[in-house]
Formats: C-alpha cells, sequence, structure tokens
C-alpha cells in the first residue's frame, strides 16, 4: 500500500512571525518547520503501513527556497521519500492553485490513500484537501478520527459534533486527518540522521506540467487589499479580594456568556 | 520554550538531535518532574521510552547498535537535557550513558559488550559508576574497596558512597583495589544488582538533584567471576581517569542548559512583576545583571563547545575542561542565586522553579572533580602550550 502524506512547512509559531508589507503574507525566509497538524497525517499513515505489513509513506510538500527542515522531520518520523515542489513562481499562491500543485505532484505517485491534515497552522483556509480529491477526482472523507483499510476500502471514522460517523469509500481516496486523534510518535535519533539520506525529489511547476501563470499572484482567484498588525493585547484587570472577589468573576464570566 | 543554541560545531544533525531532545524533556520530563522529585527516582518506564528512542546509544560505535558520535553529541545532548530544570532527571540519564557507559565501551571484552549493550541501550539495564567512598572522593588513587582473587573469580570488600543510579539501578562498575602496595593498582568490575553480598546500604537524602536515586553501597565478600573484570586487570584507574574529561564536559552541559533555563524563567518573571511604578525587568541593577549573566552562560558554552571539539579531533583537553568544569560551576551557581535573588520572596518557596534549581545547582563545583582538583589539573599544566 502507498501513502501519500501533505505536509506543510511553515514559519515555526515558537518565533515571533512577521508580515512582509510586499507581499502582504507571512515572512517565510526562517527556517521552516513541519506543520504540527500534519504530524498527525504522518503518523497514521506510518500505522496503516505497519498494519498492512507491507507499503511506504511518500510525503509531497510546496514550499519556497527549497526549504526540507519540516521534510526531515517527517522522514525521521519514518516516512520513505519526499517530493517538495518549490518555484519562484509559486509565491503568492492561493488555496486553489496550492491544490493544482499537489494533485499534481501527487499523482506522480500514483498512491492508494491520500491523507492530509484538515487545516494547516498558518493558513487555516481548510479548504485545499476537499480541493486536492476534486482536481484528482477521488473520493473525500474529512475529519478522520481513524481510519481502517480492508480490500480496496477505506473505513473511516468521520469526527462529527455529536460523535462520530462511521463512512467507506473505495480507494484511492482522499481522508483529512483530525489534530490529535493519534499521538505522533518522536523521531529516534537513528531516524533523525537517516532522514538526511532519505530521497527529497525536488521538483518546479514546468517538472509537473504547471503553466506558472496559473498559480502564483499572476493565478490568484483573490487579492490581499492590506494587513494590519493584530492589535495589542490589552492589560488584563486585577480584582483585589474584598470578599467579593467570587461575585466579580461570575459576573466577568457572564458578561462574556460563558455562564 | 527553550531553543537550540547557535553553536559553530553544531552540525544539522546535531542540532537536530538537540530539539529532539529539547522537545522530548518539553512533553515528556517537565510534566512529570515534580512527581519524580517526590518520588525520589526517575520511573524505568520513562528511561525505556529513551532507550527506545536511541537515546542512550550516542557514543556507541553503529557497530554495535548505537550512533557512533562524539563528544560534540554528548555536549549538546546534556544541555538539552538540562533545559528540564529537574536536574535528577538530567544526571540519572548522563550516569548512564556518559558516566558509567563510556568504561564498559572503551574496557569491555566482546563478549561483555555483546552480553550487556544490548539491555544497556535500550534501558533495561541502567548502569552506575562506584569509584567514590567516605574517605575517597575525587582522589581516586586512595580508594579501600579491595578486590582479592578467589579462584575463579574475584571477592569483593569495602563500600561505596553517592553512587547515582545505584538504588534502582541494575548493574554497577566498581572500581576496587587489587594490588595493595601500588597507590595505583586498580581494577574495575561489572558488579550486577542481586549478586550475593552486595546491598544498598542506605538510599541517601540529598539537599537537591531530588528525582535522582543516590545509593551508599556495601560489599560484603562480593564474588565475581574473572569476566565480570572490565579491562587489564591493575589499570582499572588509568582507564577511569579516560573518561573523566567526558563526565565533568556533561556536567557543565546539563549545568548551562538550566542556567539558561534558571535566565530565561527569570527575565518573564522580571518581565511581568510590577514593581516601582514599571516592573522589575526595568531596573538598570536587575537587567543589567541579567546582562552580565547571560554573557557569561554563552561564553561557557561556547568554552564547552570548543572543549568537546578538541577531544573530537582527538586531543585530550585536560586543562581546558578542567578549567571549565572549575569556572562554570561556580559561574552556574551564580547564576542560580541571583535567579533565586530577582524572584524576591517567591525565589525561596519551594513552589518556584528557581528554587529547585538552585538547589540542584550546588553539588556542581562538587561532584566530577571538586573545583579545587579541577584547578590543580589547571595548575599543574601552566606554562604548558596546550
Amino acid at each position: 500500500m502507498k501513502v501519500v502524506v501533505c505536509v506543510k512547512q511553515i514559519p515555526d509559531p515558537a518565533d515571533p512571525g512577521a508580515l512582509d508589507p510586499e507581499s502582504k503574507t507571512l515572512k517565510r525566509d526562517t527556517k521552516l518547520i513541519l506543520d504540527e497538524s500534519d504530524s498527525y497525517g504522518v503518523e497514521m499513515a506510518l500505522q496503516l503501513v505497519d498494519t498492512a505489513g507491507e507499503g511506504s509513506v511518500h510525503l509531497v510538500s510546496m514550499a519556497p527556497n527549497n526549504e526540507v527542515g519540516g521534510l526531515r522531520t517527517a522522514l525521521a518520523m519514518g516516512a520513505e521519500s519526499a517530493t517538495l515542489v518549490s518555484d519562484d513562481a509559486l509565491k503568492g499562491t492561493d488555496a486553489l492553485g496550492t491544490a493544482k500543485v499537489l494533485a499534481a505532484a501527487i499523482a506522480r505517485s500514483e498512491p492508494d490513500l491520500v491523507l492530509a491534515a484538515t487545516e494547516s497552522s498558518d493558513g487555516y483556509t481548510g479548504t485545499v484537501p476537499e480541493m486536492v480529491a476534486e482536481l484528482m477526482g477521488l473520493p473525500s472523507v474529512t475529519f478522520a478520527k481513524s481510519i481502517a483499510i480492508e480490500g480496496g476500502t477505506a473505513k473511516v471514522q468521520r469526527q462529527t459534533e455529536a460523535g462520530y460517523d462511521d463512512v467507506e469509500c473505495p480507494l484511492p481516496a482522499l481522508v483529512s486527518v483530525t489534530a490529535g486523534v493519534v499521538e505522533p510518535r518522536y523521531p529516534s535519533f537513528k531516524g533523525i540522521m537517516a532522514a538526511k539520506s532519505k530521497p527529497v525529489d525536488e521538483v518546479t511547476c514546468g517538472d509537473l506540467g504547471i503553466d506558472a501563470g496559473s498559480v502564483g499572484w499572476a493565478g490568484g482567484g483573490q487579492e490581499i487589499v492590506s494587513i494590519a498588525d493584530a492589535p495589542a493585547r490589552e492589560a488584563g484587570e486585577v480584582i483585589e479580594d474584598e470578599g467579593d472577589a467570587h461575585e466579580r468573576i461570575v459576573s466577568f464570566l457572564e458578561e462574556l456568556k460563558v455562564l | 520554550m527553550p531553543t537550540v543554541p547557535h553553536v559553530a560545531q553544531l552540525d544539522d544533525d546535531l542540532a537536530a538531535l538537540h530539539q529532539q531532545t529539547l522537545d522530548f524533556v518539553a512533553k515528556e520530563v517537565v510534566p512529570h518532574g515534580d512527581q519524580w522529585e517526590l518520588d525520589g527516582h526517575v520511573p524505568r518506564d520513562v528511561l525505556r521510552t529513551m532507550g527506545g528512542l536511541g537515546m542512550f546509544g550516542i557514543r556507541v560505535p553503529e557497530s554495535l547498535g548505537g550512533l557512533g558520535l562524539g563528544p560534540l553529541a554528548s555536549a549538546t545532548f546534556s544541555e538539552a537535557l538540562g533545559s528540564s530544570t529537574y536536574a535528577g532527571f538530567d544526571v540519572t540519564v548522563l550516569v548512564h550513558t556518559d558516566m558509567a557507559l563510556p568504561h564498559l565501551l572503551n574496557s569491555g571484552s566482546e563478549e561483555q559488550l555483546a552480553r550487556y549493550l544490548p539491555e544497556v541501550l535500550s534501558g533495561e539495564r541502567i548502569l552506575s559508576i562506584g569509584v567514590t567512598e567516605p574517605d575517597a572522593g575525587s582522589d581516586v588513587a586512595g580508594i579501600r574497596t579491595r578486590a582479592e582473587k578467589d579462584g575463579d573469580g574475584w571477592r569483593i570488600n569495602g563500600s561505596k558512597l553517592f553512587i547515582t543510579n545505584a538504588v534502582h539501578g541494575d548493574m554497577t562498575i566498581v572500581a576496587a583495589r587489587t594490588k595493595p602496595d601500588d597507590r595505583y593498582g586498580i581494577s574495575m568490575f561489572l558488579v550486577e544488582k542481586g549478586t550475593e553480598g552486595f546491598t544498598v546500604a542506605k538510599a541517601l537524602d540529598k539537599t537537591g538533584w531530588r528525582s535522582s536515586d543516590t545509593a551508599e553501597l556495601h560489599f560484603d565478600d562480593v564474588w565475581v567471576s574473572d569476566d565480570q573484570l572490565l579491562g587489564t586487570v591493575h589499570r582499572g584507574f588509568y582507564e577511569t581517569m579516560r573518561n573523566f574529561q567526558n563526565e565533568r564536559l556533561v556536567l557543565v552541559g546539563m549545568g548551562l542548559g538550566a542556567a539558561q533555563r534558571a535566565i530565561d524563567i527569570t527575565v518573564d518573571y522580571t518581565k511581568e512583576r510590577a514593581a516601582f511604578g514599571g516592573h522589575l525587568f526595568d531596573l538598570g541593577a536587575i537587567r543589567q545583571r541579567l546582562g552580565m549573566l547571560q554573557a557569561q552562560v554563552d561564553a561557557a558554552r561556547a568554552s564547552m563547545y570548543h572543549c568537546a571539539w578538541l577531544a573530537e579531533q582527538g586531543i585530550e583537553p585536560v586543562r581546558e575542561t578542567s578549567g571549565l568544569k572549575a569556572w562554570a560551576c561556580e559561574m552556574i551557581n551564580n547564576v542560580m542565586y541571583d535567579c533565586v535573588q530577582f524572584h524576591g520572596g517567591m525565589g525561596y518557596m519551594r513552589e518556584t522553579t528557581v528554587e529547585r534549581m538552585s538547589r540542584d545547582a550546588r553539588i556542581l563545583p562538587i561532584g566530577g572533580g571538586a573545583t579545587e582538583v579541577m584547578l590543580e589539573e589547571v595548575a599543574k599544566r601552566l606554562g604548558a602550550s596546550s
């Protein structure tokens, strides 16, 4: 069984991010890391291959500057190989453009199953996996909390607000994995050392047969008109307890409508 | 959040190992450390997990199932462990990986390595190193525990003190005098837990490192076979001394990781703590002192990685490492003192992290070669070119 996992490499959330006034997007000239929300998909894929007793996990990512830092983390977890799409023409690519690129890159691997996070931790559009499925003509199942492969069928427990739905679809299919449903493994030290020698196929839009004009700023269906820093966090209110602090806290929570 | 330091000697692999250790410590150690402090030891499951992740094989040759890395890896691993703020945990790991295991690796026979190494790497067999005695600490040649030839083995009598990992560990590498008329006539023995006559006389109650178990050991006519002799008979003193530079290096490493965390915690605290119409951090006396502490930690870090790099080049940096051990461990205690001071009354409360760290740090200028002994090692080499 061949599983492809879409992984995004994002600026480290631990570092204070900065907006680029020129591109009106997040600056991405720093070292990128594996989006934590994608680590669940990688773990799920590794578990599925382990259960099947055969197969491999391949990663697909799109990132500027040929950045592979985040991919190496996923490779250290146990993925076998990766495809990285990196091209200046991709700067400013919107969600649909990203889906086009990922779909073309994924198709080269002819996978049995494609996994993705439900959304990335920096963009949060939450639309890319479904668009990739549509472009590839694959069944799409979202918000998976567990996946089992039986024959040519994926049996998915799909998380809902009330519980979960049991869903089945034929393979190949694309399934988005809910964050937190599995415990991503720590890469072993040997895995980290081995990751550097695992193959990462770096390709451009041209290699994928994608017209550069259909992606990036030129191909975008949206325009970022302006950006502004988020307002600074306001100072909190300090309540000195003079015997009525509990009442004031209750009143405060009621104002917030959480009680 | 602790981050990988910018150090010239750290390549991508070592930086990745450092980051991985930081992640592990943040998720698997910090949330549980307080309980381990109360329990007095680190749960074996945690050590097994670390073994499974390959953390115990950093210095073990690839041919024997390890990563085959050198002193730079030990330096970065120990510094990352130090970010835990629970030095008792740090030293539990480092005694196993960097203080006891090197003796087995450097002196073990093929048969001994085959018998013990798999379990040592997996965390099933935790090691301790038994050199210190009631009357012999940094003066290794002064030990009184003796081993006498007895048939196909040796009979050991004596006692050891302050032995980390020996209460809950599985095997102690014991230094014993085998040549009574020779001050340096010492041999090393592998003594497994459960060997008749080998007992933990007492689990010791310490000021700090409370999540680390520390034992007083008794050897009452303990018989071990010839194949438990580690290395060459009567050469144990020299084989032991060989490993001391690495021991000193990792003690500095874990201390520096802790000192960096203490500074970071204190900067955060002083930026939040309102005083005199502003925050403590706004006061020049405090911010400049913290700046000086950071400069000293940066300098010690650079020196530590330099010592590790020298060792990787095959140079034995006794002067440099001894000097670093002497200076850095005293400096780290100064860092902890000031961090407690800048926490005010809170710094004296058991609930604060810096209070615990200040107790943990006190042992650093004593253990693994006291400051005074380290400075003698430097003094003996003054005037030499290296």
